[in-house]
This record gives C-alpha cells, structure tokens and sequence, in this order.
C-alpha cells in the first residue's frame, strides 16, 4: 500500500472507536474507500482493533458486500429477487456474462467491470432490474443489456 | 426550535400546519425507489429550474417538494398536485414545462399523462383523482400513512401531519406500563413475519432485572420481493424513531440501533438525518422533550446477509461480528444484545406505534380479524399489472389484493400462483385466493404472512423452478453453523435442479420428501426450519407440475431449457420482432415471409415468445 492510502486508512480507524466493536463498520469503510478489502488493510484493522486476523478474516468473508480481490470501476449489480427471477434475471445475466467474457463475481482483466448478484434491491416494480454503480435500470430487456452498461 | 417542554408542540405544530396551510396548490413527485430509477430527481429539478424564473400565484418552490413512495410503482414517475390529488402518471422531464403552464397557470388538465382505466368493453376512461383508482380505493394506510405525502427530510412535514404527538401523550399522561397495556390490548402483531405480540414482547423486556436494555429496530429487509420497510425508512424515517421512543419508555431503554441493510444506501441517508434532526428538536438524546426520559440511536449497517434479519444473527451483527444464530433456549427478549434484554421490532411495527398511542388500543383492534389486528402493507410485484406498494386491513382475500387492487395478472394471461413469506413461505394456488390474509390462515394453507412480499405468477411461471430458485437463495445464505440447513439445503438444491434438467426419478422426489421433514426439524434457526418451504409448498399445490418434469420430461410452463423447444408456427406475419429481440441472432427471415429459429443457436431465452403479438411462438 502506498503513503496516501495509509493515511486512508488512519483517517477511517481515527473515525471509529478502536474497539472489537467496530469491526464491521472499519470493513464497510475500507471497502467503500478501496473498493475491496487489501490484505495489509486486515492486517491493520486486526491490530488496531485488538481482533484476532483469523476474526477479521471471518467477517470478510461471510458479508456478502466484501470483497478480498480488487472490484472494476463499473459495477454491473444484476437483481436476483423472486420478482427479477420470473422475469427473467437469468437471461439478463448470460447476456451480461457472455457480453462481458466474466462469470458473475469475477472483474474484467483490465478492472472495468465487476459483475456481482444481489438478493433483492427492493425495487421490484420494475423488474428485472441491473445496476450500474448507483444507477438503476428497471424493464431491462435482454437485447439491450450491454448497451446500458457500455453507456456513458 | 428545541422542543423542552410538551406544550411547546403544540404550538410549533400550529406554526408548522399554518406554513403548509398558506401553500395553496403543492406539487409532489415521488422519489421512491421505482420513480427514482424512472428519473424522478430529473422531473423535481425541472420544476425548480423553471419555477425559480417563472413566478405563478398560488405556487411557491417550497410547495414543490419530493415525497417517500407513493405506491403506484407500475404507473411511474408520478407527479401529484393537492389538494386536488391530481395524478399524473409515466411523467417525463419534458412534460414538466406542459404541466406547469396547464395545471398550475391554467387550472386544466394534461389529459394525455391521467390515469386510465380499462372498461369491460375493452375501452379507458381516465380518473384524476388518484382516491378514486382502484388501486388506491381499496386500502387504508396506517404505517404507510405518511409515505408518499410528506417529505422525509423536513421535520416540519412530519410534525404538521400529527409526529410526535404520541410521544407527547406517552410522555404527559401514561406510565410505562399503561402504554404496554395498550398495546397488548391493540392485539398488534410484529409485522417482521414471525407474528409474535408486540405488547407481550415489550412486557417480558421490561419485567427482567438490568440494567440496560436496548431497544432495536430490524430494517434488514432480507426477503427478495420485499420493499415496503425500505420505502418506510426512506419516506417517514420519523415515524419509526418516534415507535422506537415510545417503546424506550414503556421498557426502560437508553440506547438502541435501527439495523439497515446494506443494499439500502438511501435509506440510510434519510434515517440519519431524521436522527439528526430529531436529536436537535430534543426527540432524541438527554431529557426528550424536557421531561426524564434519555433515549438515543444509532444506525448499523448489514453486509449482505439474509440470515442478519434472524434476532440473533442480526445483534450479533449489531456488536461487530459474524452474523451467526444462536440456539434460542433463552430468547433475545431476555438475552440479546451484548447478552442484555432487547426489544427487536421490525420497522413496519414501529411505524404502526405512534397511530394505536393516538388512536387507541380498542380502534386498532377493531380493524383487521380477531387475532391479526390492524393493517399490514405488501409489496405486489411479479406478473400483476398494478406493482407497487399496498397497505390493506387483515383479512381482506388474496383475490382482493391481486385482482381488485393489482389489476390481475399481466397481459391478461392465467394467474397461476402467489408467492407469499420471502424463501421461508410459500405459493398458494388459484383455489386459495379467497382465504383471508391473516396471519394463521395463511400458515394453515402452506405458506406464510412474512413480511409482506407478494409476487404473483402466471402461467408461463414454472413452480418446479420457483422452488429451485428459493432453495439456491437459501443454500448461498445459510451461514453453515449447523448441518441439516447446510447440508440438507444444498442436496434438497441439487436433486431439484436435477428435475429441471429432466433426469430425476419419482425415488428423487420421495427423498426430497424425507429430508424436508429432517431439515425443517433439526436445524437450529428459522432459516433452516422453514428453509423447505419452498418446495414443500409448491410440491402440495403443484404435484403435477412435478409430475410432467420426472415422468414425461415436459416443462408446461415452458421454462426449464432442457425440456423445451422454440418453434415458430405458420400464425407468422414476418414482421422482424423476433428477430430485432432475439439476442445470439438466431431467428432468419424476411419481410412478410416466415421466419426460422435455428436451434443449434437458439439459447432458450424466450425473448421472441415475449414479442410476438400474433401467438406465433410454440414452446413444446
């Protein structure tokens, strides 16, 4: 890790209690300032925080939100609810995957583009739904699936 | 304005109602999650952008403002102008400026963006009020109540529309135990799926000894095709503080969190400004409204874990570990977080407090059945033509909410089933719409209440494959703590995939059969306990479905892509849809002739059946 992400990662330990307690809330931090979850950051966070590694490990590994390899700058989210499913998710996913040459989970060599499965995003009026990043796209018909992730 | 004094309330609410008052036309645009995605954010900055140039009498910018979800998600963007409740429906940016100078300048309508609806004869007449649209006609909205009407980040809406009186009343008139008793005489019910007396909850909590309880709210909205928690804490994050205020007092609590989960990002925004705000007006935080009472909360955010929305799981979440469920010999009301008694509520319950506090216990009760009290709000989704958010009294029929208030199924095609309960529930057939929605009949029939996820299927909804979907979700979500929900799901998974592909035996559903009944007994929480559900349930309902996969090796509803086989018939106009939806490009022809699927490229996908209007697709 370089010097500026060291002191990212000072700045997000000096912004919680350095306590067992705020494992969870220190992850979610890191993740969301890196984009994943560096090795040498869980090294940190399991001493500044007094947690055994093996502990550190665990959580981040069970939460689904974490990731321990490096995620693309787009991140192409395809809903997984009951809703999406009987409309058709699966389909919308080969698309995404075949268009892509990823597996759902995987990053495109050159970090562009994650694509991940959510449970439910809660926005099942309008399935199926993807996102891209914070965007959302309801309706999605599987012939316009790459069109909307290539967009902007 | 601090508020340190109960009759300070009062008088600020007068203040707040009068600025309202003054605002004689007001302009909503709904900001839910289904308008957002449809680009709500664009319409609201439209109408700013051209009203902060153009001025027009009886319209002030403070007038126009978002609101939480207003619940007619399949007609959105939507656009409401009171007091009229003028309902504008599938409005785009570039109408803003047509609205504005014929409703707003001209008092006329924009007949093209009114809702219509379909006459017996096939023909629309349009309604503008949106009070007398089916869809709205037919519920009545107590949690929801503030959802869609106010604007989540303005405390002064909230304490207009009556917030925080309850608090008051609590806090002036009532002792902890007197607001215990009115809720257990409410008869309300903890709206999170599990169903268990709220009153009794909160009395259990508060007879142990301690010394510090906490109280919790449970926003871990886990089940897939749910969205009404969400839309509660992003369009009335107060009215589930205030719920959770008033149960500190009844049960002695100083602290507590509202658990939201990760996938929520707004809803997170907008709680906190909610407790920001509510901690500045002295709601929250040392001497609530200037009396002893000192209550604060704080936010947890969950990682992406289903399991996280079982009580143990999700306080063991709350204390910074691995959400993992404990055997409940000792229930969290008694140990829960930090090994302290807990109240755990979900956010629906809470948001219902505050009405039965102001209302009474007895007008709460006498809504709803005899033993599921009050209201509950679905998420309607899947095949129904009418999506969106719906709050209904208990005991209304499944046929009501999907026919009468979702419009029935979509494209006019056979309603097939109802799934009801997230994973843990269950599909209820076409025979069982006219039980009532209550809590123990609709475990009686099979499936469960949940936390009010509803999606509806159609024929071409294959249950063999629901039932593989659910088990897949539970199988990647099961924390593998103990065996028979590890293990039992992930076989139960595979000897079901196994009858998709078509190379099952009447053997294979006979041991699915057996481990359902190992899995649902021996596993240690709800997540395995119910996990069979799925298939238990629609095995009952749908055997035959089962049937025609094993023996035949058929799909009816012509789903499973190992059994079926797209064709096109001579109803064929050659009029190139299927070809300009078909996404591998394996469908050839031309204008007017017939077109050919060529079945080496053919992926299954179905997307040429969903456009052709001439039935012109055969599935065998």
């Amino acid at each position: 890790m370089t010097q500026t992400d060291m002191t990212k990662l000072d700045k997000i330990f000096n912004n919680n209690p350095q306590s067992p307690g705020s494992l969870i809330t220190v992850l979610q931090d890191i993740q969301r300032e890196f984009r994943y979850l560096p090795r040498e950051a869980l090294e940190k966070t399991a001493e500044i925080l007094n947690v055994p590694l093996s502990k550190v490990y665990s959580a981040s590994t069970f939460y689904a939100v974490f990731s321990l390899k490096p995620r693309g700058e787009k991140i192409v989210r395809v809903c997984k609810g009951t809703a999406c499913h009987i409309k058709g998710a699966d389909i919308i996913l080969e698309q995404l995957e075949s268009g892509l040459g990823i597996k759902a989970g995987e990053t495109t060599k050159d970090l562009k583009y994650t694509i991940e499965l959510v449970n439910c995003v809660g926005a099942c009026a309008l399935a199926p739904v993807m996102l891209v990043n914070e965007k959302y796209y309801g309706n999605v018909r599987c012939d316009r699936v790459m069109k909307l992730v290539e967009k902007d | 304005m601090r508020i340190d004094s109960i009759d300070k309330l009062a008088a600020w609410r007068d203040e707040c109602r009068k600025r309202l008052d003054s605002q004689k036309k007001k302009v909503l645009v709904c900001l839910g999650p289904g308008c957002l995605a449809g680009g709500s954010d664009k319409i609201l900055e439209e109408f700013h952008e051209i009203l902060s140039k153009k001025k027009i009498t009886d319209v002030t910018l403070e007038a126009v403002k978002k609101t939480g979800c207003h619940g007619f998600c399949a007609q959105g963007p939507l656009v409401i102008i009171e007091p009229e409740g003028i309902f504008y429906t599938k409005v785009k940016k570039a109408h803003v400026k047509e609205i504005i100078e014929t409703t707003l300048e001209k008092g006329e309508l924009v007949e093209k963006l009114l809702y219509k609806e379909r006459n017996g004869d096939g023909t629309d007449h349009a309604i503008v009020d949106y009070h007398d649209i089916p869809f709205y006609k037919y519920q009545k909205r107590i949690s929801l109540r503030n959802v869609g009407q106010i604007d989540p980040d303005r405390i002064t809406d909230y304490i207009a529309a009556g917030g925080y009186s309850a608090l008051a009343k609590t806090l002036s008139s009532m002792t902890p135990q007197e607001v215990i008793d009115q809720i257990t005489k409410s008869g309300l019910r903890g709206r999170g799926g599990g169903g268990f007396p709220t009153g009794r909850k909160w009395a259990t909590c508060a007879k142990i000894e301690s010394d510090i309880r906490y109280v919790l709210c449970n926003g871990d909205e886990g089940d897939p095709g749910a969205f009404m928690d969400r839309c509660i804490m992003e369009g009335d994050p107060h009215s589930i503080l205030e719920g959770m205020i008033i149960c500190a007092y009844a049960v002695g609590s100083r602290e507590g969190y509202i658990y939201v989960r990760e996938e929520y990002p707004l809803a997170v925004i907008n709680l906190q400004n909610a407790i920001d705000s509510a901690r500045e007006h002295g709601f929250l935080g040392e001497n609530i409204m200037g009396t002893d009472l000192c209550y604060d909360i704080k936010i947890a955010r969950g990682g992406g874990a289903f399991v996280c929305g079982e009580s143990s799981a999700l306080m063991k979440s709350v204390a910074g570990e691995v959400g993992e469920p404990r055997a409940k010999y000792v229930r969290s009301v008694v140990k829960g977080l930090h090994d302290k008694p807990t109240v755990l509520n979900n956010v629906e319950t809470f948001a219902t407090i505050p009405v039965i506090i102001n209302e009474g216990a007895d007008w709460f009760a006498s809504i709803g059945t005899e033993k599921s009290t009050g209201t509950k709000a679905f998420s309607l989704a899947g095949k129904v033509k009418n999506t969106g958010l719906v709050e209904v009294p208990m005991g209304v029929t499944l046929r009501k909410i999907i026919f009468d208030i979702g419009g029935g199924a979509l494209k006019d095609r056979k309603f097939k089933a109802v799934q009801t309960g997230g994973p843990s529930g269950g599909c209820l057939p076409e025979d069982k719409l006219d039980l009532p929605v209550d809590f123990d009949t609709l475990t009686k029939a099979g499936s469960m209440m949940g936390s009010g996820g509803m999606i509806v299927m159609d024929d071409r909804t294959c249950m063999v494959a629901v039932a593989r979907y659910f088990l897949g979700v539970l199988v990647k979500e099961s924390c593998g703590k103990c065996v028979p929900c590890r293990e039992g799901l992930y076989q139960l998974h595979k000897l079901c995939t196994k009858i998709t592909k078509g190379k099952a035996t009447e053997d294979d559903l006979n041991l699915m059969e057996n481990l359902s009944r190992v899995i649902s007994v021996a596993s240690l929480c709800g997540l395995g306990q119910s996990g069979p559900n799925p298939f238990v349930s629609t095995l009952r309902y749908f055997r035959d479905e089962y049937m025609a996969h094993i023996r035949d090796k058929k799909c009816p509803a012509g789903v499973c892509r190992e059994l079926i086989t797209f064709n096109i018939n001579d109803q064929c106009t050659g009029c190139l849809a299927c070809i300009a939806a078909c996404p591998v490009e394996a469908i050839t022809g031309e204008k007017k002739k017939l077109h050919v699927i060529n079945q080496d490229l053919c992926t299954k996908c179905g997307s040429c059946y969903e456009v052709c209007n001439f039935d012109a697709v055969d599935i065998k």
